[in-house]
């Protein structure tokens, strides 16, 4: 596969970057270059955050994605402020349960899912961001439990192994909504 | 082949440390390379070494002249501020003729500057440093993966070589990851019969030093020392040469600026361009050789960089400006797009 640019953002504490370490991580699992970025800086407690991922069997030069093929936007200001930049045919994840209005843009394609309501709906209230890589992996049709589980022990440290089946289980409600 | 895993570059800088024995780490917190001092204060004491955060990154580079008084592999890690307080330290490494390995992850400058990548400390590294006449041999990785196999490559250089070895990285480079495997050769270790770890009754006393008054010992120990870094220049030297065969154009990019470019580049190719690139790994010794033979070939040179032009000077001495030089930069943390480098092509091929 060419390489494909991912640019994850929303607010801190949303879980952007981990969201981009798993797709990065299941990623490299499967033999596929791979680059991971933050963004860093005084901005990031409470503010916006946002991460670069580039994934593919292509070689990764510049690690910083400007034009994304995916957005997944977490909040309002980040669709605000990325929605114009992802390119012509891309696709955008949004949360709809943060973001209340509809992409302008009519050569994308988007996904509205309702993540944040979903995650309180299903007792894994900070979770969102994993119900909208389930998501994701439904889309590209690369949803394989397997892969998921093998990536998930390798990104959840051991001092929050409890968390792994409420991940798991973030991942499936994504994988099971049809947005 | 080991497992690749996915670090941050920081992380790896610091691992690798750990891989090339790398026993005494000093630091002192500063974005963005804050990730160095953070694992070496979760392994050190496990392997039984030594962590310390210093009171100040003055403290820090001369606790490294201490440990390596001692004959052990040490090292300090900072960025741009911490390292112009650190330059006095350096200065003394390098009269002293102690091996020590200094990471910086460079930020926006001057001042305290801000906390976005930069690649404006080049002159620092390869020119300045400290006060008087001495090199430090300047690493600068593209990559994770080059992150550790140079902060390797710099501790064996720095032993070889009794100097300080740095590696010039930057925010970008220290806080991205990439896949990296840990599994490499550390080979050589270097016998130090300078250093000062007790004569055991069975030698003369060692003494480490910076100061001689009489100018004539003194000319002497310069002249030595640059002799040794004559070898340097001769032996040392690396770079990488990126679709230069037919070139027309040449890109000159160094660290996480060579990436941008590479990205261009490939664009430019695509549309019928014949650019290639010159990527220096080396900073101190520059690579002057494949200029001899781009001069022959290119119509134009375009150095990539993150400052207002530091490494267009060495480029124009390489290339004895027998072809222009132009550049293409941002600066203050600003990092180049693809799109920038392209235009610079574009216009330079017209």
């Amino acid at each position: 596969m060419s390489n494909r640019n991912l640019l994850f953002s929303g607010f801190g504490g949303q879980g952007i970057l981990f969201t981009g370490k798993f797709i990065a991580y299941k990623s490299l699992l499967e033999d596929k270059n791979v680059s991971w970025l933050p963004s860093y800086g005084p901005e990031m407690r409470g503010g916006t955050a946002n991460c670069s991922v580039i994934v593919g069997d292509e070689s990764v030069g510049s690690p910083i994605v400007t034009n994304p093929d995916v957005l997944v936007a977490m909040n309002l200001p980040s669709l605000d402020k990325y929605e114009n930049a992802v390119k012509s045919n891309g696709i955008i994840f949004a949360d709809s349960s943060l973001i209340d209005k509809k992409v302008q843009r009519d050569d994308v394609t988007v996904y509205y899912i309702p993540a944040t309501a979903l995650a309180g709906e299903n007792g894994i209230p900070t979770l969102a961001n994993m119900i909208i890589a389930g998501q994701m992996l439904k889309v590209f049709n690369e949803y394989d439990e397997e892969m998921v589980e093998k990536t998930l022990k390798k990104i959840i440290s051991a001092r929050k192994a409890n968390l792994f089946d409420a991940n798991l289980k973030a991942i499936k409600i994504g994988v099971d909504f049809e947005a | 082949m080991s497992e690749k895993v996915l670090m941050k570059g920081n992380e790896a800088i610091a691992e690798a440390a750990l891989k090339a024995g790398c026993k005494h780490y000093f630091g002192y917190p500063i974005t963005p390379q804050t990730e160095i001092a953070a694992y070496m204060a979760k392994r050190m004491p496990k392997i039984g070494g030594t962590f310390l955060q210093a009171e100040s990154e003055i403290a820090a580079i001369n606790m490294v002249y201490g440990v390596s008084s001692a004959g052990k592999r040490v090292m300090t890690s900072s960025s741009s501020p911490g390292i112009s307080l650190k330059s006095e330290g350096l200065s003394y490494l390098a009269g002293a003729d102690l091996p020590a390995l200094v990471v910086n992850v460079q930020r926006g400058g001057p001042g305290l500057g801000g906390i976005q990548p930069s690649q404006s400390d080049y002159f620092q590294a390869t020119k300045g440093g400290g006060h008087g006449d001495f090199r430090m041999i300047v690493l600068a990785p593209a990559s994770v993966s080059e992150m550790a196999h140079l902060t390797v490559k710099g501790f064996d250089l720095a032993d070889k070589y009794r100097m300080t070895a740095m590696i010039l990285a930057d925010g970008t480079l220290g806080q991205m990851m990439e896949p990296v495997s840990m599994d490499f050769d550390v080979k050589e270790t270097y016998e130090k019969p300078w250093a000062t770890d007790g004569t055991k009754g069975k030698r003369e006393k060692n003494v480490v030093n910076s100061l001689f008054l009489d100018p004539q010992t003194l000319e002497d120990k310069v002249f030595e020392r640059y002799e040794r870094y004559k070898k340097i220049e001769e032996n040392e030297t690396l770079y990488e040469n990126y679709l230069m065969n037919d070139a027309e154009i040449c890109i000159v990019a160094f660290g996480i600026s060579a990436r941008v470019s590479k990205n261009a580049i490939d664009e430019a190719r695509k549309m019928g361009v014949k650019v290639g690139m010159i990527r220096p790994i080396t900073l101190w010794p520059f690579p002057k050789k494949p200029f001899k033979d781009a001069v022959t070939k290119v119509k134009k040179i375009i150095t990539v960089e993150m400052s207002m032009g530091q490494m267009i000077e060495d480029v124009k001495l390489a290339s004895e400006c027998k072809v222009p030089v132009e550049l293409c930069n941002r600066t203050g943390g600003m990092i180049p797009t693809p799109e920038q480098v392209l235009q610079a092509i574009l216009k330079a091929n017209k």
